[in-house]
């Protein structure tokens, strides 16, 4: 294999990928807790992080590696940790602490099968839900998702980019397939990639209102050390960052929350249109799964089926626009995942009188581009 | 006297956060944060550079009082958001404030963990032997036989010695002190911080509402009283045989030893790692 040279071909897996987006996104801080179908992501960033002073740390569970690279952000280092649906859950509680504090940090989730302990060397789409509502209470989050290798490293950069602009956690749903599958990738020159840091506060310290609200509804973030000492609480604040029992304080913090997503909708939507132009039937699909639809779709063409498909990137805040377009455009859309329909009822509260298909698996196993060819001959 | 008083109070208390504070008059842990902070001051630790964390509890909400880098967590949780900040920037130095429920019932993997990594943090842990801010329901440390809200006909397990469980899981120092015994308090808390390695302060603290008012030691007084008589130095407690210390427990620095921290030892392991190239 080739060293570590920007521009040459390499062959990776997904969870290679993800290590090598994090580094290039500037990510210096991973704990985690061993898991398949993730424990790659930790074993490699042990050996990576400390080359380029960056730390890496094995938790005693996930509930404390989702605290401590809060922990670290806070101290104004990217942070990251990786898990699968058991750990996913553990993290829960801090994952909420980090978008109500509004704490960059991206969590990755490699999906496997089932509930429990379920399935854990096969693919799934069961956490998406959980990605957007797994933890407690009012608040915004964002979930990206992975098809490949390639996405797995840019879409990785993404998330880094999206948590440190608003101040949010990120969470990137990849699967079993995504994460073990290897294929050839072009890593980007590093000097090309856009990398955004997080905007710190200039005015004096003394003047510093670690939660004031502005146009983008995005406070300035003071590290700690930073001389802008300041309050952190889980607790509904203030400007200040006291806890507040005003309902007039309260409503305007936990609406600036979503507002600041609102605002940035255009540029947090991403979605990718593929043979749409003409399409009469669409596929919207995200994860492995977009893959098997796109040959799917290409099969069906084969048969004089004018098909599409729009793939998701961006499952949370939920890419309305993109698929009220395809709704407006196709007879109807078909939406198959390896959970039992969990985006496609988001696609349906897009426009109810839509005409919204569904191929669901459960069985630990892929839906096979045939699969999908069939049932677009059939809409 | 009132002058220095007046000095700490101005120097190290939040002047915007609205007081007055959470806690029911008399409760001990206003004499903990009055140890911390003349701890910190006398050290003479810059305030740019210091964390205060905390978990849930009525302890937790010590932090939000005092004008340092502050944390408020989530319950049991503190000294692993502790541990990233510290990971982060060293040269920080980070404090953590937990309660009995926090550190030992639901941060109790946390804990030994965290005494076992042996990374330069300061735990104080304010036991004052039931959940006080729920409402009075029995802790890992509440004593056998006394009574809860929810131990109401007498409680049936037995109590963790926090101090105790430090010292078996590796921490570098440990020291337990009461709210009696103040200047002694200020002094451990002092030497804690000033440890390198993982170092942990037991205090002792009053709750008279929660505990207390059960436990026929209804008011402040009382329970001071009783941390008096059955506080037994460390020192004293050596001379003393087993019969005698029955019901006792002792105050002072139970160990202090010293071993590599964390981050010194991280720190090898990134010396190590750059002199390796990348391979894939
Ligand atoms: C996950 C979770 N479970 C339960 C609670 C409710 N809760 C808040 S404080 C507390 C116990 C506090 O007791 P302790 O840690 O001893 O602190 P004290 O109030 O006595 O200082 C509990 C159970 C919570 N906040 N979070
Ligand atoms: S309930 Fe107990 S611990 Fe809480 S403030 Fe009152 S006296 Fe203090
Ligand atoms: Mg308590």
């Amino acid at each position: 294999m080739a060293r570590d040279q920007n521009g040459k071909t390499r062959l990776l897996q997904g969870n290679e990928a993800m290590v090598e987006g994090a580094l290039a996104a500037g990510c210096r801080f991973f704990a985690g807790y061993p898991i398949t179908p993730a424990s790659e992501i930790a074993e490699l960033m042990s050996v990576r992080l400390p080359m380029v002073d960056g730390t890496f740390i094995q938790m005693e569970d996930e509930i404390a590696s989702m605290g401590v690279i809060v922990g670290a952000s806070l101290a104004g280092v990217k942070s990251l940790t990786a898990t699968s649906g058991p750990g996913f859950s553990l993290m829960q509680e801090n994952l909420g602490f980090a978008c109500v504090t509004e704490v960059p940090c991206v969590v990755i989730n490699v999906m496997r099968g089932g509930a429990s302990t379920g399935l854990p060397t096969s693919p799934a789409q069961g956490d998406v839900m959980q990605a957007r509502w797994g933890s407690h209470g009012t608040h915004p989050i964002i979930v990206l998702s992975v098809s490949s290798v390639h996405d797995c490293f840019e879409i990785t950069v993404h998330a880094f980019n999206l948590s440190e602009k608003y101040r949010i956690p990120v969470v990137i749903l990849s699967d079993e397939v995504v994460a073990h599958t290897r294929e050839a990738i072009v890593l980007p020159d590093r000097k090309k990639l856009e990398v955004v840091e997080r905007i710190k506060p200039s005015m004096p310290p003394e003047w510093y209102q670690p939660y004031e609200d502005n146009s983008r509804g995005v406070p300035p973030m003071a590290s700690f050390g930073d001389g802008y000492r300041h309050h952190v609480t889980g607790l509904v604040h203030d400007a200040h960052g006291h806890s507040t029992q005003r309902p007039e304080e309260i409503d305007a913090f936990q609406r600036r929350l979503f507002r600041k997503i609102t605002n940035g909708f255009y540029e947090i939507q991403m979605t990718k249109s593929m043979l749409m132009e003409d399409a009469e039937v669409a596929v919207i699909a995200y994860g492995s799964v977009s893959r098997s639809a796109l040959r799917g779709i290409r099969m069906a063409r084969k048969k004089g089926v004018k098909a599409g498909l729009l793939h998701l990137v961006t499952l949370f805040p939920f890419p309305k626009m993109a698929v009220s377009g395809v709704l407006r455009q196709c007879r109807a859309v078909l939406v198959p995942e390896m959970n039992l329909g969990q985006i496609s009822r988001e696609v349906k509260r897009v426009n109810t009188s839509s005409k919204v298909e569904k191929i669901n698996r459960i069985d630990g196993q892929l839906i096979t581009p045939e699969e999908i060819c069939e049932r677009l001959r059939e809409m | 006297m009132i002058a220095e008083i007046t000095r700490i109070r101005h120097k190290y208390l939040r002047h915007d956060k609205k007081f007055p504070h959470v806690w029911c008059p008399g409760c001990g842990i206003g004499i903990v944060l009055g140890s911390l902070i003349r701890a910190i001051d006398g050290l003479g630790l810059a305030k740019n550079d210091l964390v205060l964390a905390s978990g849930i509890g009525c302890s937790g909400r010590l932090p939000a009082y005092v004008d340092f880098n502050t944390l408020h967590t989530t319950h049991g949780r503190a000294l692993t958001f502790s541990t990233g900040i510290k990971l982060a920037n060293p040269s920080l130095n980070v404090l953590t404030v937990m309660g009995d429920g926090d550190a030992t019932a639901i941060g109790g993997n946390h804990f030994i963990h965290a005494a076992r990594r042996n990374l330069n943090l300061t735990a104080i842990i304010i036991n004052n032997q039931i959940y006080g801010m729920t409402g009075g329901q029995y802790s890992p440390t509440t004593p056998y036989g006394s009574n809860s809200t929810t131990s109401p006909y007498g409680h049936i397990e037995h109590a963790f010695s926090i101090a105790d469980l430090a010292v078996t899981s590796g921490a570098s120092y440990v020291a337990r002190g009461t709210v009696y015994h103040v200047p002694a308090l200020d002094k451990l808390i002092s030497r804690g911080i000033e440890k390198e390695g993982f170092s942990v302060i037991e205090i002792m603290t009053n709750c008279h509402t929660q505990y207390g008012r059960r436990n026929e030691m209804s008011d402040p007084v009382t329970m001071m009283k009783w941390f008096k008589d059955h506080a037994v130095t460390t020192t004293r407690a050596k001379k003393m045989s087993p019969e005698e210390l029955k019901g006792k427990f002792s105050i002072g620095v139970l160990t202090d030893i010293d071993k590599p921290s964390y981050t010194e030892e991280y720190q090898k392991i990134r010396d190590r790692a750059k002199g390796r190239e990348v391979k894939s």
